[in-house]
């Protein structure tokens, strides 16, 4: 070690820290980049998500046809769907369509594979419960006829709106290459 | 009150009391906190917070700072030792090797200021001083104003402040020394370390900065209290100031290695403050004349590096473009 390159490792030791310092000081007066979640947010996170996002699932039972193709596809079988027939009419109906939130990994294999986009990741990311059970999601409640599609498009005005949203779920992000094609518009 | 609240207080992991590690030398691992905590509190004594207001204005009072301050480190080594723990050992030898090599250059350059006021209690070099800035022992000449930054650095060193906290380093040490302490012990360590921030704001305070000088104002001749008032507010917030640079120097910089921590302090700091104490001393003989003229001249240049600062802070401002925020509190 010789003088000049101890003189010069003092200069840059007082300059990096002047340096330094400024830039601290400067950041007195800028936002801080962190937010306050849950407590002093403008407006829900959820809201400001992206459309893609892979949150927790959820069924919207009134066009899910019932063919099994997502309890079939999951990995991990979180997703158990009980069907029962009625005997006298001949009508199937929904016993139970449970989603076991704990185990879901978010794979989105289910929402592939649904032909009429039924079952969707949702924005809805926040999973806290107080125990295992309260993270099983209930989409039968009560029994439930399955959805027949009719040739020829639906009629049923109510029932038109959720076909049609699941459909653009389907084209715009559940297949792989829709997504790209979607975000291109 | 925790009955009625839905997530109530773990029961299994409720602490049962003085918590002592069964392998621990009780009676010095429950001493340590006190020797450490009267270390800091002994310094009281002899800070100037006012003309009059200060306990007792002992003619040694510098050296006495410097001698009760030391009484840290025996009571970090205390608990370093006592815990019978690796990392609170090894906390407690890095404190000890860092406190004691550090005190080496706050030292020495309390010297250069014993020199130039020619007394050790903590009055007299303040009154050694002037209110204004040019008769601040900070700007007497070059050497003294290096001798501040020395002293400021090594202070933070000795009071284990960022950017020198490496007895309590988290990524290696746990939390050093206090690794086993919990509850009001742990307390009495951190109420130290965070008073002796004050402590070392209110020396450089005394022993460059003019101390509770205030201008000598009709406003104060005929009223005592408010000439007190004015001379407290004026030590507490340069004293406090110091503080906030501390809190700000922890936000800018990173920790450092032992060995760096070593070789800035021999290698660079002890060197400097020889140097800087020679330059004082050769200073003194100059002319008083010349002495009042480098005086003014440094206390121009402070004044000059404080405004590069602040331009240096608009230009990062204006760098990053943020959006305009200011709110201390959270």
């Amino acid at each position: 070690m010789n003088v000049a390159s101890y003189v010069k490792d003092i200069v840059d030791t007082v300059k990096s820290t002047f340096e330094g310092m400024s830039i601290t000081f400067s950041h007195l007066v800028r936002r801080p980049m962190t937010i306050q979640y849950p407590d002093k947010i403008p407006q829900p996170i959820q809201e400001t998500l992206p459309r893609r996002y892979r949150g927790i699932l959820e069924v919207d039972l009134d066009i899910c046809t019932g063919c099994l193709a997502c309890e079939r596809v999951c990995p991990i079988t979180c997703i158990t769907i009980g069907i029962d027939m009625i005997k006298e009419t001949k009508q199937r109906q929904f016993v139970h369509f449970d989603i076991d939130v704990c185990k879901c990994m978010y794979c989105g294999l289910c929402s592939e594979v649904c032909p009429t986009g039924a079952i969707r990741h949702s924005q809805e990311f926040e999973g806290a419960s107080y125990n295992p059970a309260g993270l099983v999601r209930h989409f039968a409640p009560q029994p439930q006829n399955l959805y027949k599609p009719k040739k020829g498009g639906e009629t049923e005005p109510k029932l038109i709106a959720k076909v049609d949203i699941g459909q653009k779920y389907l084209d715009e992000f559940a297949t792989p290459d829709g997504g790209a094609a979607a975000e291109k518009e | 009150m925790g009955a009625h609240a839905v997530a109530r207080r773990p029961e299994p992991g409720r602490p049962a009391g003085d918590l002592i590690p069964a392998a621990a030398d009780a009676k010095l691992f429950s001493l340590a906190p006190y020797v450490v905590f009267v270390g800091f509190l002994c310094t009281f004594v002899v800070i100037p917070f006012g003309g009059n207001l200060i306990v007792a204005d002992l003619n040694i009072g510098i050296l006495y700072i410097l001698a009760v301050t030391s009484l840290v480190v025996v009571g970090i080594l205390m608990a370093g030792w006592s815990s019978n723990n690796k990392w609170s050992l090894l906390g407690g030898m890095r404190s000890a090797a860092q406190i004691v090599s550090y005190e080496i250059p706050a030292g020495l350059s309390v010297l250069t200021v014993i020199f130039l006021a020619g007394t050790l209690s903590m009055q007299g070099i303040i009154k050694a001083q002037g209110w204004g800035p040019w008769d601040w022992f900070l700007f007497h000449n070059p050497f003294t104003f290096v001798t501040f930054f020395l002293y400021f650095t090594a202070a933070l060193a000795e009071g284990n402040r960022t950017p020198f906290d490496i007895p309590e380093a988290e990524s290696e040490l746990v939390a050093g020394y206090v690794t086993e302490y919990s509850g009001m012990r742990f307390l009495f360590f951190f109420f130290a370390e965070w008073g002796n921030l004050y402590v070392i704001g209110a020396v450089a305070t005394t022993l460059f900065l003019g101390g509770w000088q205030v201008p000598p104002l009709a406003l104060f001749e005929n009223s005592p209290f408010l000439l007190g008032v004015a001379q407290f507010v004026t030590f507490f917030l340069k004293a406090y100031l110091w503080v906030f640079v501390a809190m700000w120097v922890r936000a800018t910089l990173p920790r450092v290695r032992v060995d760096q921590l070593m070789t800035l302090c021999w290698k660079y700091m002890v060197p400097l403050s020889f140097v800087c104490l020679l330059g004082t001393i050769g200073f003194m003989f100059v002319p008083a004349d010349l002495q009042r003229v480098v005086s003014a001249a440094m206390a121009g240049l402070g004044l000059a590096l404080v405004i590069i600062f602040f331009l240096r802070v608009i230009f990062q401002i204006k760098q990053a473009k943020p959006e305009l925020y200011f709110k201390p509190h959270i």
